[in-house]
Parts: C-alpha cells; sequence; structure tokens
C-alpha cells in the first residue's frame, strides 16, 4: 500500500536530529569551516553520548531521516559524527556475523570510535578496478602495501581512536577485478600511517586522510567476503558484487546527507523571502508567476523529486529488495539536484548569499562534494544506464 | 509507514489496462491521431472495464468502492502510456463524476450519477479554460448571477472536451468573487458549442470553445448547492491526474527510444551503447520515476483530504517540463526516423507539450512574467 506517512518513531528521530542540527551544529558551523583540520572535540564527546538517541548505527529510514536533519545543520560536522559509518556498512553489507561482532561491538561502548573506508588511490577513482594496492598472503596473515587518498575519518578512525577502516587492495593483479578484495584494518596496527589530510572546498569538519601502508600485517580472517579469485564471467565477480553491496546500501544514505543541505540552502531562502513579506503563491498559472516564485518552486520540486527517489531507494533496502539501479537513480539525481539548489539559492539571495556572513555559501561549497563522493554523479548515471538498458560494463563503457 | 509498493488490488488494476493499453490503444493510435478520431469500440470496451462506475455508491447504481486519487493515478498513467487521446476521452467524464460524487448535493448525486453506472460510454465534460493568454484559474471572466430562481451564466470557453456530445456540462464560473460549479444538461439555453479546435496535439480528443450568453440553469444546479464545491481541491485533482498522465506519456517515449537505442547501429555498435545516448536515457528514467514518486505523494495527501496546493502544484510544474524533455530527447535520439511520423515520438512529443497548455498552465506565453 502506497503510504508517505512516517512511523511515530520516523518522527521522533527526525525531530530529535533537528534539534541537534540547530543547538550543536549550527552555532559552531562557520568555525570549524574556517579552521579547518581543526577536531570539534566538545560536539564528538556530545554525539557520542547521544549515538543511540541520534540512531545512526543502522541504514533504517529513521536513521536516514535522522542524517538529512544533521546535515541541515552542518554535513562537515555530520561526517565527524563518530560511528563504525562507511567502513561499518561494508562489514554490516559483506561481512559474516563472527566479524560484525568483532569489528562492529565496539561501536557500542567506551570512547568515541570511527569507521572509515579507503577505496581510492591517486590513480583511481571512480575506476575502482585499477586499483594498485596488494594484499599478499603470509600463513595467517595478509601483508597490505599501497597508499590510499580520500579517505573520510581516515585520521579519527586510526589516530585519533579505537576504529576500523576497510581497506580495498587486489590479492591478483592478473584477475582484475575478481581480485579485488576488502580488509578490515584496525587502529593500531604497525606498518599503517597516515600521512596528510586534505584541504578542501567545503566539508572541512570533516577530515579527508591519505594513509600509507608499508608491509602492514592483519589477520587472516579480516578479509570480508571470500579470499578465493572466482572468475564466474566477465561482469559478475564476487568481489566487486561485495563492493557494490556496500554502494547499494550507502548511496541512499549519502544521498540523505546531500538532501540536508539543500534544505538548508531553500529554508534560508524561503525564510529570506518570508520576511520580506514575499509570498510564494502555490497553484498560480506560470503567466503570473515572477521569476523568483519559478526558482523556488522549481528548488522544490527538485528537493522533493530526490527526497523521494533516496526515500524509495532506502525503504528497498530495508525491505531486502535489490536496489541497485534505485540507489544509482537517488544518489545521481540528488548530487546534481542540491548542487544546482544551493547555486542558486547563493544567486538568488544576492549580497547575503556570497556573504560569509551568513552560511548560505558554505552550503554552496558542501553540497558540491555530493555530486562527487561515493560515485560521481557520471558513475551513477552511467549504472543507471547500465541497468535501463540491460547492459554490462563491457557493452556500455 | 512508507512504502512504494501498490496493493494488490492496484497492481491488478495496473495489469489489465497495460494489457488493454497495449493490445487496443497503441493497434490504432496513429491513425486515431491522423483522422482525429477514436474508434467507438476502444472507448466502449475501456468503459467496460468499469473504472469509472466503480466509485459510485450502490445506491446511485455503482460499485460502491471508495475512489482512491492513488488507485486513479496508477490508472491514469498506464491510460496515457496507452495513448494521451484515448486517456483523456476516457476519463473525461471523471470531470463530472469525481466532483459531484465528493461534493456535490445528496440530489445531484441521485440525478446524475446512475447514468455513468450503465454499459455505455456516457460522455461528460467541465469547462474551465478560457481564450486568453493569461488565463488564470482563479480569476475566472465567466460570470454567474442569481436572477430570480435561476442562474445566469455568461464568459467564453475553450478546450471543453467532447463539448459537442457531452450530456452534462460542469460550467466553472465566479459567484459572487468565488469559483463554482455549475451542471449544464445538453441543450441548455444560451449555450453554444464552436467548432472542434484544432491542437498541435492529443489529436484525437475533440475539444471545443463554448459561448455562454446569458445561459439560465435552475438554481439547484450550483455544484454543492448552498455550500457550494471546493475549487482548489478540483484543480489539485486535475493537477495530479494530468501529472500521471505526463508521466504515462514521458514513459511511453522513453521505453521506445530505450528500445530503439539498443537496435540501431552506428559505427559498429547499437547507439545506446554510447554515453551521449545511454546518459539521455538514464536521465529519462530517473525523472520519469522521480515523478510518478511526487504523483503519488500528491495523491496520497488528497486521499487523506488534506490541502495538497503546494504539491500537487510542485507536482504539475514538474511534470510539464519532464513531460516534454523526455519526449523531445525521444525524437533526439531517434534522429531523422524520430521525425518521421511512421514513429510515435514526434506524437508524443506534440502530446506532451500539451501538458503546460491545460488546466491553466497556459505556458505558451511564459516569457512574459511580471515581476512584482
Amino acid at each position: 500500500m502506497i503510504d508517505f506517512e512516517l512511523t511515530p518513531e520516523e518522527e521522533a528521530a527526525v525531530k530529535v536530529a533537528h534539534k541537534a542540527a540547530e543547538e550543536l551544529f549550527r552555532p559552531i558551523s562557520r568555525y570549524y569551516d574556517e579552521h579547518e583540520h581543526e577536531s570539534p572535540q566538545e560536539l564528538i564527546d556530545t554525539l557520542w553520548e547521544k549515538r543511540g538517541e541520534v540512531g545512526m548505527l543502522s541504514l533504517s529510514l529513521a536513521a536516514a531521516l535522522g542524517i538529512e536533519e544533521l546535515c541541515w545543520g552542518d554535513a562537515g560536522l555530520m561526517l565527524c559524527n563518530p560511528g563504525p559509518s562507511l567502513g561499518g556498512a561494508a562489514v554490516w553489507a559483506s561481512g559474516t556475523p563472527e566479524q560484525r561482532d568483532r569489528f562492529l561491538k565496539r561501536f557500542n561502548k567506551g570512547k568515541p570510535k570511527w569507521g572509515a573506508m579507503a577505496m581510492t588511490e591517486a590513480g583511481c577513482g571512480s575506476d575502482t578496478s585499477a586499483i594498485t594496492a596488494t594484499a599478499v598472503r603470509d600463513g595467517d596473515e595478509w601483508v597490505l602495501n599501497g597508499e590510499k587518498i580520500f579517505v573520510t575519518q581516515g585520521k579519527r578512525a586510526l589516530e585519533d581512536s579505537d576504529g576500523i577502516v576497510v581497506v580495498w587492495a587486489t590479492v591478483d593483479k592478473s584477475a582484475g577485478r575478481a581480485g579485488m578484495k576488502s580488509f578490515v584494518v584496525e587502529a593500531g596496527t604497525p606498518g599503517m600511517r597516515v600521512e596528510k589530510l586534505e584541504k578542501k572546498l567545503g566539508i572541512r569538519a570533516s577530515d579527508t586522510a591519505t594513509i600509507i601502508f608499508e608491509d602492514c600485517r592483519i589477520p587472516y580472517e579480516n578479509i570480508l567476503g571470500s579470499p578465493e579469485v572466482r572468475k564466474l564471467d566477465k561482469t559478475k565477480t564476487a568481489g566487486f558484487q561485495k563492493a557494490m553491496a556496500t554502494f547499494d546500501a550507502t548511496r541512499p544514505i549519502v544521498a540523505a546527507q546531500a538532501l540536508g543541505v539543500g534544505r538548508a540552502a531553500l529554508d534560508f531562502v524561503k525564510e529570506t523571502l518570508e520576511k520580506e513579506g514575499i509570498e510564494i503563491r502555490y497553484g498560480l498559472p506560470r503567466n503570473k508567476l515572477s521569476a523568483l516564485e519559478r526558482d523556488v518552486m522549481d528548488m522544490e520540486a527538485h528537493y522533493k523529486a530526490a527526497k523521494l527517489l533516496t526515500l524509495r531507494a532506502i525503504w528497498m533496502l530495508n525491505q531486502g529488495q535489490p536496489n541497485n539501479l534505485e540507489a544509482s537513480m537517488a544518489k545521481a539525481k540528488t548530487g546534481l539536484a542540491v548542487t544546482r539548489i544551493t547555486q542558486k539559492a547563493v544567486e538568488l539571495m544576492g549580497p547575503l548569499g556570497y556573504s560569509r556572513k551568513y552560511l548560505l555559501e558554505k552550503w554552496m561549497r558542501d553540497a558540491k562534494i555530493n555530486d562527487i563522493f561515493e560515485g560521481t554523479g557520471q558513475i551513477n548515471m552511467l549504472i543507471v544506464a547500465r541497468r535501463v538498458l540491460g547492459y554490462s560494463r563491457d557493452q556500455l563503457k | 509507514m512508507i512504502s512504494f509498493s501498490p496493493s494488490e488490488e492496484q497492481q491488478m488494476i495496473v495489469n489489465v489496462v497495460k494489457q488493454f493499453a497495449t493490445d487496443e490503444m497503441r493497434k490504432v493510435y496513429r491513425e486515431a491521431d491522423e483522422s482525429g478520431e477514436i474508434p467507438a469500440r476502444i472507448i466502449d470496451a475501456a468503459w467496460g472495464l468499469g473504472f469509472i462506475s466503480s466509485s459510485i455508491p450502490e445506491e446511485h447504481g455503482g460499485a460502491g468502492s471508495e475512489h482512491s486519487t492513488i488507485t486513479g493515478s496508477l490508472l491514469a498513467e498506464e491510460l496515457a502510456w496507452g495513448d494521451l487521446s484515448m486517456a483523456m476521452h476516457t476519463l473525461c467524464p471523471t470531470l463530472v463524476v469525481l466532483p459531484i460524487l465528493e461534493m456535490g448535493t445528496e440530489e445531484q448525486k441521485r440525478k446524475y450519477l446512475p447514468a455513468f453506472c450503465r454499459e455505455k460510454y456516457k460522455a461528460a465534460t467541465a469547462a474551465l479554460m478560457e481564450p486568453r493568454f493569461n488565463f488564470d484559474p482563479y480569476s475566472l471572466s465567466t460570470t454567474a448571477r442569481l436572477d430570480g430562481g435561476n442562474y445566469l451564466l455568461n464568459g467564453e470557453k475553450c478546450y471543453v472536451p467532447l463539448a459537442a456530445d457531452a450530456d452534462l456540462l460542469l460550467v466553472y464560473a465566479t459567484d459572487n468573487g468565488s469559483n463554482q460549479g455549475f451542471i449544464l444538461e445538453k441543450g441548455a439555453s444560451g449555450l453554444e458549442i464552436g467548432a472542434p479546435e484544432k491542437n498541435m496535439g492529443i489529436k484525437a480528443l475533440s475539444t471545443y470553445e463554448l459561448a455562454l450568453k446569458d445561459c439560465r440553469i435552475p438554481r439547484e444546479n450550483r455544484l454543492g448547492g448552498k455550500i457550494g464545491c471546493d475549487f482548489n481541491r478540483i484543480m489539485n485533482c486535475s493537477r495530479v491526474a494530468l501529472s500521471a498522465m505526463a508521466v504515462g506519456v514521458a514513459r511511453a517515449a522513453f521505453e521506445y527510444s530505450r528500445d530503439y537505442a539498443k537496435e540501431r547501429v552506428a559505427f559498429g555498435e547499437p547507439i545506446a551503447a554510447r554515453q551521449a545516448i545511454a546518459f539521455m536515457l538514464a536521465e529519462m528514467a530517473i525523472e520519469v520515476d522521480a515523478t510518478r514518486l511526487m504523483t503519488w505523494e500528491a495523491a496520497w495527501k488528497l486521499d487523506r483530504k488534506e490541502d495538497a496546493t503546494k504539491e500537487a502544484s510542485l507536482v504539475k510544474m514538474y511534470a510539464d517540463d519532464m513531460a516534454v524533455t523526455v519526449t523531445d530527447r525521444a525524437v533526439q535520439i531517434l534522429g531523422g526516423h524520430g521525425y518521421i511520423r511512421e514513429h510515435p515520438v514526434e506524437l508524443w512529443l506534440r502530446n506532451g507539450r500539451g501538458f503546460a497548455a491545460f488546466d491553466g498552465m497556459a505556458i505558451v506565453y511564459k516569457e512574459i512574467q511580471h515581476y512584482d
């Protein structure tokens, strides 16, 4: 039965997260944008204490809605939120029960911890099959070597806490995609170091690390999924499927993050207009609307379109339905929508939009990442295209 | 609890209509567009599926199931996927039936609804739009004035589908500053029906201009009697229905151009294997889905009897643009072949372009925006 009503639990999750966004995130938003690489320790401690309440540990609809609210507060600060995050999602999606227990239990107790995902390398971004980091078996251990960049919360996961990072590496270069596997590396493992933190256009509160692995030894049991290099067919390989399973779960969540930034800008525009006594007259024919009203309605409609696609993808995930197509649809649409919404908002607000006195210009910078990370808009379009055409990656490059 | 899954019953309706659209409508749509006529058997067969009588209460001769705007949206999408002219022709009586069902007086229901529960298609229609570029449904020029026990209607209307055949005509006019509906029966005095209009698309649907010159109707023919009607809700229902149809037309164009792109070979491979084409198709698929979900959400709000003005007008505007973009892309993907009337995509582009023109959205003159 088609229904758009939130459950009381979901309503409550939205409320709690929105309150946190208003009271904890917004007041320090500008400071941490201007003090990149400084850690918002107080916020981190508070969020860690409240983590049950905000419900960050699951991929439920309530969690996604909460994430949207927190990103409405500040997307960069939301990413500082301690928890299993993308690394945890990978363990959750493709780990054994024993692995889930061993790696995720830590997120329920003790001091703040982070889970990170290390996939990108200097020479490969979207083309994850070109990964050069290696994992070689040596008895009861894997030996990891390579350099990973753009690891979100990499430093916090490995240096500031007893966290985990999920590292993608090849066990057999000649096997291509089939040789690609993911491994869980725990904080404090010798042979691994954080080399540097990036300086970014936006989401500056979030740390983006380069991590170097030099003969980094981890237990054999830390591989996620099967160690076997199976060539089932050219397009479907076990290792790659695991990666995709993770993306199907994380892309809608990342889309929810994007929605929060887009709505922050949209709300700012609407509130400013309201203060000026300018009303958006829904329902009027186009020829009666001002260009400003048209623009605002257009922004709202695109936000709504993106939000519903995102909710559908998350709903399918929680229903246990395959959502590869829908997750990519949501991610592609949302990344682009919020990029355009925030840019349009800066344009519409004139001097208020461009000034650092307000947060709007920051939201425009923050929003752009959503069209890039967790699969660029183009990569997601490519996935959607392959799906709707029934093409393999060889048929549509 | 959020859910994107139609009920079993809704899915069954979708399947039946899809089959009908495939077997019947898709076989004759081109001929109908060229000749401007829809074969009567198609309309009768569609009528026979019983979608209109099903929501009429048993006491008035119907099946008495509760009307659902969501079900209506699913149905409208499938019919429009088959052919927009036929979909609009088939659903045209709902322009009278639904307002009477929701807002009519008991007497109006008793008098008018049973005729729609019979076996034969019963034409009925509504007159809202007026022939001027800056038409605004919220400030109608057509007036209704009480004169003793009667209303006198004066004004001009356009894009009135099936006006010449309709037994009942619901005319919207301003009555002491508020928009109200007035039920006219066939042959009402002072009602002049013009020649069929010639439009760019939806050519198989006959539409007419009307003139109302001191058109006199009994006082009790005002929709909803003394209480009147909720004009805004009627507008919102219409916006949702049109958005659902826009999704149907766009989906037809998407599917056809997708299949064509996989067949058509250029430079040794299907053109769909090129990102320039594949990305257009991906975007079409995303926008069709997004618009459908927005339509469902607005429909859901209407079914809960909540004010859906914001949702309905946002999705209508979005759907108007989407229908044009998607059908245009479909023509583009077929290239020269898309421009030829042997393929349906040019027809879908012409039909898709119509949405913005209907329902007061006179976008043709969109450039003339005034800045308040």
